[in-house]
């Protein structure tokens, strides 16, 4: 499927609906980026009072994932979509579910940034984490973008990037555990550490899903749970649908 | 129950070795109808281009497509409905149990005793419900009283209808309401044990309601007949069938299984039609 198909149906109140549908996903992820550039600032520069925006401002996130979610399940109903189309709304329901859950990780970083901006700052300034979470918004910016263009092939590059955040994540985690050792009083600082870059693996993990929705969507073919080397496979098979 | 004889089949066993390669086959265990080539012209016109398929036994297969596709035409070609309509002429085979049905010396009444056939619209025979499922048993010879009465009663359960007229089967059937019309026309189907059920739009003059009931019976029928529905309502065909075909233009686009072709169809033209798209 590519996405001018969305304006091919005959009824133009269909295309609208889709379209309106396929909009609002990206609105969605366009304010899940920010709050995840947004908390790791916060957390970088011990900005508590951005820390708690970030963590008020999930319930937007909330919102569009309630509200998504409610027009798809009208389109199910009135409109009874097949193929493409119901692919579509098919992985919309699941992207959004992500989408929120990476709203809440974000929000997760955001309240250890809250607590970690009255402590005493680590001696690294944290940067490994500003290294890692720019990894990692890379990864759902290019997640969204592969869905908003209906990329397949882009999709997989991004599936491919989560084995490499996975390997930065075990060498932060070795890392923290190495200062936890030396200097134990730094054991409750380094905690909130830990579960900051813990969910940012995390959403490393709901952008390579929102990934692999694509794919579901632009062949038609479900790559969870699979190899990456079965899902190239996969995705370049022109076997189109 | 007694219930009459079955028919003996027109010819013993299944040919097997004349699939053609490469045509569009869907995965069948045993093949009811194999198509083969099937040219249909009416006049100089061509209404079907060289179809070939399987039609799989005991299971529901449904047929799409735009008006004028050739849906029905096929349909009527497998019991050679067509040979009534002046100038048409067909090319190719169609077998049932490894035989051309349109070979010169078999039957035509004999093929529809074994393939049956329900139409968009009910057309009960202005008589009583009994007589209505007993027409065909009459017709095929049988007269004892006990024979018929367990006959029609085991064709009314069997297309659910029994409990709705066991009281009333002297009535005229012209009183029944559309579905029930349309439900005692697939009892006078199956009370001559057909092979084969043709549905030409069913349910295309029935509320939603009795629609649900005949697609219910058909869920139910398959157990033992082969079923053969024409339909233009996509959600139909996507509720009922195992597998589906499409047709456009007189040619078979796409044949395969029906969850397959409703999520994921192989050909564009499939995908625009049943998504509603523009072609």
């Amino acid at each position: 499927m590519d996405k001018s198909l969305i304006s091919r149906h005959i009824s133009r109140q269909f295309n609208a609906e889709l379209e309106d549908i396929r909009q609002r996903v990206l609105a969605m992820g366009g304010l899940v980026e920010q709050q995840i550039v947004d908390a790791t600032r916060a957390l970088v520069e011990g900005d508590g009072a951005l820390g708690q925006a970030v963590s008020k401002a999930d319930y937007k996130v909330n919102g569009f994932e309630v509200d998504i979610d409610e027009e798809c399940s009208r389109v199910l109903a009135r409109r009874q979509p097949t193929a493409s189309d119901l692919r579509l709304v098919v992985a919309v329901i699941k992207t959004i579910t992500d989408l929120e859950r990476i709203g809440d990780e974000a929000d997760k970083i955001a309240r250890m940034a809250t607590h970690l901006a009255t402590q005493e700052r680590s001696k690294t300034n944290y940067i490994e984490i500003q290294h890692l979470s720019r990894h990692v918004q890379q990864m759902v910016h290019d997640a969204l973008d592969c869905f908003a263009r209906m990329d397949a092939e882009a999709a997989l590059r991004v599936a491919r990037e989560d084995v490499v955040v996975d390997r930065e994540y075990e060498a932060l985690l070795r890392q923290c555990i190495t200062f936890m050792m030396e200097d134990p009083r730094t054991i409750r600082r380094v905690m909130d550490v830990i579960w900051s870059i813990r969910s940012l693996e995390r959403i490393g993990d709901h952008a390579r899903n929102i990934a692999e929705y694509v794919i579901y969507l632009v062949k038609g073919k479900d790559v969870r749970h699979i190899t990456l080397e079965q899902m190239e496979r996969e995705v370049l098979d022109n076997t189109d649908p | 129950m007694t219930v009459v004889s079955k028919a003996t089949p027109l010819i013993q066993g299944i040919d097997v070795d004349s699939r053609a390669r490469g045509r569009p086959v869907a995965p069948v265990a045993e093949r009811a109808i194999q198509v083969e080539k099937l040219s249909l012209y009416y006049g100089q016109k061509q209404a079907l281009h060289e179809i070939s398929l399987d039609i799989p036994a005991k299971k529901v297969t449904a047929f799409i497509g735009p008006s004028g596709c050739g849906k029905s035409t096929l349909l009527r070609c497998f019991n050679r409905m067509n040979d009534l309509i002046e100038g048409c002429r067909i090319e190719g085979a169609l077998r049932m149990d490894g035989r051309n049905i349109f070979d010169a010396d078999v039957d035509p009444a004999q093929l529809r005793r074994r393939v049956g056939m329900v139409f968009q619209k009910a057309n009960p025979f202005p008589k009583s419900i009994y007589e209505n499922v007993a027409y065909g048993l009459r017709l095929a010879g049988v007269n004892r009283k006990r024979l018929l009465d367990d006959t029609v009663e085991w064709a009314l359960k069997g297309a659910a209808l029994w409990d709705e007229v066991k009281d009333r089967l002297e009535d005229s059937a012209l009183g029944l309401s559309g579905g029930q019309q349309q439900r005692l026309v697939i009892a006078r189907a199956i009370a001559i044990q057909p092979k084969v059920i043709l549905l030409d739009e069913p349910c295309s003059a029935l509320d939603p309601i009795a629609t649900l009931k005949i697609e219910e019976l058909i869920n139910e029928l398959k157990e033992e007949y082969t079923i053969v529905i024409v339909t233009h309502n996509m959600q139909q065909a996507a509720r009922v069938s195992d597998y589906t075909a499409f047709m456009y233009l007189g040619d078979l686009i796409e044949y395969g299984n029906t969850d397959q072709v409703f999520t994921r169809p192989a050909k564009r033209q499939t995908e625009d039609y049943i998504t509603g798209r523009y072609g």
